[in-house]
């Protein structure tokens, strides 16, 4: 059965150790917040200029100055602080910044992601994604497996326009997790969604990966 | 004697406009954007603007309100999703658009405003926002050099200003401000409150009156939101 929105959500907070300083993108990294264990200590970092993200507010709470990336009303915690965006994207960019979860449309066997631009249809611009995916230390990607029209998204190499060259080491679909331990080697499996087989994994991927799941 | 402190967004303004100029805007989507000056930039009906934000309004607010009123020529963005007419315009091949990864925006504005002409970054390096850029090797990984940023104008929304200019911002409304309050030729300032010198704490100022040539109180502070979200009050 392969793993739900929550499911993967759930499996992506394990990758935060405590005493990180994260980024998490739009739509389902955003939820990994949520399954955070309460002894692990992460500081959230949104790229508009806030280190230190607290929940959502509730309605009396609510400031429109203050706001995540995502532009949605956030509240404050006891240690955070504000900054300009230089200094954000400094944080960003100079590699302080320890593991940024991201989505994808496409994934390559060398690291490549694709997931800003679609040419011919409306692009919308590549915000911070371009400069998470080059300056933060560990990239995870979260992505369905296969597109809608049901061609694989882990590819041989992308066919989109790239958001960046070789910045991905943890990518993990409704079907399973490839993980790498540098960003010379390739992909290993290290797991599969429950009763997946790997012949299924095999079946609706393009891209070469290494291994049996441990 | 300094008089820094307009009567108003058309006094602030007064001289500072002409066809084909370059102004940028401080916010991120619609925190922190200065209201009050866009109306007037709106209503003095100066055309072939670019303009450099980081996003581009909504259809009815913001910079928006200069994309329905044909007065932007181009767009220096990184993000410009939540803009009906923006994107009319461009595919009608009315309004150019030159996208920059947010960071590469962020210090293209910050070094445009240290008088830094260029710098290397990593970000976008082999992807097509390094098309025609020059490429250079540091340390064995590829770099794509990015060029400063000035604006003939920069309009910046501050939470406290004093009357030398002295800006203080509240929280995430800071973003691009202080960073686009340095890239002007001549800097203009709104602020939701005036306070005379000596009321702010020369420790916590976040951009000095040097980079600020005029100042109003500002008359426009809805700060509209865009994506309101909330969790159960437990109480």
């Amino acid at each position: 059965m392969p793993w739900s929105r929550e499911d993967l959500a759930a499996l992506a907070a394990k990758e935060l150790r405590d005493g990180y300083c994260a980024n998490l993108g739009i739509g389902i990294p955003t939820l990994v917040a949520n399954y955070l264990p309460p002894d692990v200590d992460v500081t959230l970092q949104s790229e508009n200029g806030m280190l230190g993200l607290g929940a959502f507010p509730t309605e009396s709470e609510v400031d429109p100055d203050i706001i995540n990336a995502g532009k949605q009303t956030i509240t404050e915690l006891p240690r955070t602080s504000y900054v300009s965006s230089a200094e954000s994207f400094a944080m960003i960019r100079g590699g302080h910044i320890d593991l940024s979860i991201l989505g994808a449309m496409e994934v390559a066997e060398n690291g490549d992601l694709a997931n800003w631009m679609v040419p011919g249809l409306m692009v919308k611009g590549p915000g911070g994604a371009m400069d998470l995916v080059s300056g933060v230390r560990r990239i995870v990607v979260l992505m369905d497996h296969r597109a809608k029209n049901g061609s694989p998204k882990f590819r041989r190499r992308c066919e989109l326009p790239l958001t960046g060259a070789n910045v991905v080491d943890v990518l993990m679909t409704d079907l399973a997790v490839f993980e790498r331990p540098d960003r010379r080697s390739p992909f290993r499996l290290r797991a599969l969604a429950p009763d997946v087989s790997l012949d299924e994994v095999r079946a609706a991927t393009e891209a070469e990966f290494e291994g049996q799941p441990l | 004697m300094v008089h820094k402190v307009h009567p108003d967004a058309a006094s602030a303004l007064d001289g500072l406009l002409f066809d084909g100029m370059t102004i940028a805007a401080g916010g991120f989507g619609l925190c922190g954007i200065p209201e009050t000056l866009i109306d007037e930039v709106v209503r003095s009906g100066v055309r072939d603007l670019t303009v450099i934000s980081n996003n581009a309004g909504v259809d009815d607010y913001g910079l928006g309100l200069l994309l329905q009123t044909r007065q932007v020529r181009k767009m220096i963005s990184s993000y410009v999703g939540e803009n009906k007419e923006f994107e009319r315009q461009y595919l009608a091949g009315e309004l150019d658009l030159e996208f920059n990864p947010q960071g590469t925006l962020a210090e293209r504005i910050r070094a445009g405003g240290a008088g830094i002409p260029a710098f290397f970054t990593r970000t976008g390096a082999r992807t097509i926002v390094a098309e025609g850029k020059e490429e250079r090797i540091f340390n064995g990984e590829p770099y794509v050099m990015e060029t400063g940023l000035v604006a003939d104008l920069a309009l910046v929304k501050a939470w406290k200003a004093d009357s030398f200019g002295n800006l203080v911002f509240h929280k995430s409304a800071r973003n691009f401000n202080p960073n686009v309050a340095t890239c002007g030729k001549v800097t203009v300032a709104e602020a939701e409150q005036l306070v005379p010198e000596g009321a702010l704490d020369p420790d916590c100022i976040h951009t000095p009156g040097i980079f600020v040539r005029r100042v109003i109180l500002a008359t426009r502070n809805e700060k509209r939101v865009e994506k309101r979200t909330t969790r159960k009050d437990e109480n």
